[in-house]
């Protein structure tokens, strides 16, 4: 780099003007004639269908009673503040146990690629973990935590949300890692190297150079499982925490009808969408980035 | 431990009976070479002799089997030394740029900066900045790396490695992966660092390129160095016979340093 050889400045981009040829605008308008007419076809057959399904449920028998039990408004009036306090509560559980699993999943992910003979034991420990939390349904991780752990005297007293919390935490952190560790695995070794001989050291590494690029590859498979979670939040209220789900369930036995279940239902779906929508976009957005020949 | 302390007749860097196996086979039998300051060193050698393994060797990507290296003067083989501290030490470019994909040209450029040698944010972009500046890459600081030819990631690649004002620069076959024709923008930002006094130390297939910018020449054969001297002399001279064998092999391979093909690159 001799201070007096003038530097060579390259651009980022050479901007072009050009305005398309008569062949380029036919296509254009070709093919803009020919999605809109699929979109009209896709829209009609939808439309069409919509009202096939309804005309034919609101024509059963038994459609009134069923209509009665479970899409009964003003149950629905009813039950609204108490299954909304307990939608907050999930929604605590929710953000708390979120943390929880990005905590415990990194680490465990981290261990689990750990090398050297020393870490064996380390190793083998985390693979035992992810091996039985991902195989044991949450519904019994919950009553083991919830009940089982209360049971040994050694805790103070917690509310029913807090082993809630700990069960989800335990289940899904053993899904998030070997999602991250396939993660961390499908980053090149080369660029560990990259990153070693700079002088970073080996969390240094993990953390600015291996996590950001293993987060990128499996993005859409911890949206998924954050997915997953939200609805599975509902299920502390197995233990007796009162959340939109047992809210609901306290509303029902009162009044002999599962509208409030409805209600509790449509609003996990309700909280759930945005994460799906999210997922969508970003696997979208990187499917983009990495496919070149985006037609087929 | 800085490069300042030792004397000027330390050598920055000095190799003693360095050994490295892997299994059964041995792939560096007992190197010995010493490297001063400014000095441009061209280690070449057929695929398989040992370049890479002996480069990665000295910035303790591996572990040696046995024998020492120095750096001014202290034994970085010690297994008590901070090896991440060592290794930032060097500067190292490797055949596939390496770059970082998530990270911005200037990032990449500053990642060590900040994060080994404690520089502030601003105070790190000002440097890269500037250094992207000198090699004509300034306009692709913002740039992924994905967005530039071969050559200019590997010019990052070296800035990178530059950055942090390293001792030696480590060089390992930094354009065999490049288009003919992005060659020689990499070998000319090599040529000025080694002008401007940069100790380097490069594993090249480029013989024409080492003939011309090189104040040493040493040729690597089966893990041990068969001979060392100055470009004039292997190239022109060669007295071990498997040096010669190996250069007529090259130059019929047409990558050769033919005396009129010296300023290529
Ligand atoms: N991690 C490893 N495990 C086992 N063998 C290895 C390892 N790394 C290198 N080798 C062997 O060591 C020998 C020297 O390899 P090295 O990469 O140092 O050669 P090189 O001179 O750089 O060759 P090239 O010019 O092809 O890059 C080769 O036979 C290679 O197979
Ligand atoms: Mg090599």
């Amino acid at each position: 780099m001799s201070p007096h050889r003038p530097p060579v400045t390259e651009t980022n981009s050479a901007v072009v003007d050009r305005t398309p040829s008569a062949l380029e605008l036919e296509r254009r308008a070709f093919r803009a004639r020919s999605s809109r007419r699929s979109v009209l076809i896709s829209l009609a057959s939808t439309v069409v269908f919509a009202a096939l399904v309804a005309v034919f449920v609101v024509g059963t028998p038994g459609w009134r009673s069923v209509q009665e039990t479970f899409f009964d408004p003003e149950v629905l009036v009813a039950a609204w503040p108490r299954v909304i306090e307990g939608l907050w509560l999930n929604i605590r559980v929710l953000v708390v146990a979120s943390i929880g699993v990005a905590i415990v999943g990194v680490l465990l992910a981290s261990v689990r690629t750990l090398r050297g003979p020393i870490f064996f034991p380390l190793r083998l420990l985390a693979a035992a973990y992810t091996d039985v939390f991902r195989g044991m349904p949450l519904l019994i991780v919950l009553y083991l935590v919830g009940f089982g752990i209360p049971g040994l005297g050694l805790f103070p007293r917690m509310p029913m949300e807090f082993w809630g919390t700990v069960a989800l935490v335990l289940t899904y952190s053993a899904y998030v890692a070997e999602v991250l560790r396939a993660g961390i695995e499908a980053v090149h070794p080369s660029q560990r190297l990259a990153a070693r001989s700079l002088g970073l050291g080996y969390i240094a590494s993990l953390r600015l150079v291996i996590l950001p690029q293993a987060l990128r590859k499996v993005t859409p498979a911890l949206m998924n499982d954050f997915v997953s979670m939200q609805k599975d939040v509902g299920l502390i209220s197995v233990l007796g925490a009162v959340d939109a789900v047992r809210a609901a369930q306290i509303e029902t036995s009162a009044s002999y009808n599962f509208t409030p279940y409805v209600l509790a239902g449509l609003l996990f779906v309700a909280l759930a969408l945005p994460t799906i929508r999210l997922t969508d976009w970003l696997t979208a957005r990187q499917r983009e980035r990495e496919q070149h020949g985006s037609v087929v | 431990m800085s490069a300042s302390t030792a004397d000027s007749a330390t050598p920055v860097l000095r190799l003693e009976n360095v050994v490295k196996t892997f299994g059964d086979r041995v792939v560096l039998a007992g190197i010995d070479l010493t490297v001063d300051a400014h000095e441009v060193i061209a280690l070449i050698g057929a695929s398989g002799s040992g370049k890479s393994t002996l480069l990665r060797t000295i910035n303790l990507l591996e572990q040696v089997d046995d024998g020492r290296v120095l750096l001014t003067g202290t034994d970085i083989t010690d297994p008590r030394i901070d090896a991440d501290a060592v290794r930032a030490r060097f500067g190292t470019v490797f055949q596939h740029y390496n770059l970082f994909p998530h990270l911005t040209v200037l990032d990449n450029v500053t990642l060590a900066l900040r994060h080994v040698h404690g520089v502030g944010k601003a105070a790190a972009a000002a440097r890269g900045l500037e250094l992207l500046d000198r090699v004509g890459l300034a306009d692709f600081a913002r740039s992924y790396p994905d967005r530039l030819s071969g050559g200019q990631q590997q010019r990052v690649a070296i800035v990178r490695a530059l950055a942090s004002g390293p001792e030696v620069l480590l060089l390992d076959e930094i354009t065999s992966a490049l288009d003919p024709e992005l060659v020689g923008e990499v070998l000319e930002l090599v040529r000025d660092l080694g002008a401007s006094g940069t100790t380097i130390l490069m594993a090249t297939h480029e013989m024409a390129f080492a003939r011309d910018v090189a104040t040493r020449v040493v040729f690597l054969d089966a893990g041990v160095i068969r001979e060392e001297g100055t470009p004039d002399q292997i190239f022109g001279a060669p007295r071990d016979p498997r040096t010669r064998a190996f250069l007529d092999r090259v130059t019929s391979a047409g990558r050769g340093a033919a005396p009129d093909d010296t300023t290529a690159g």
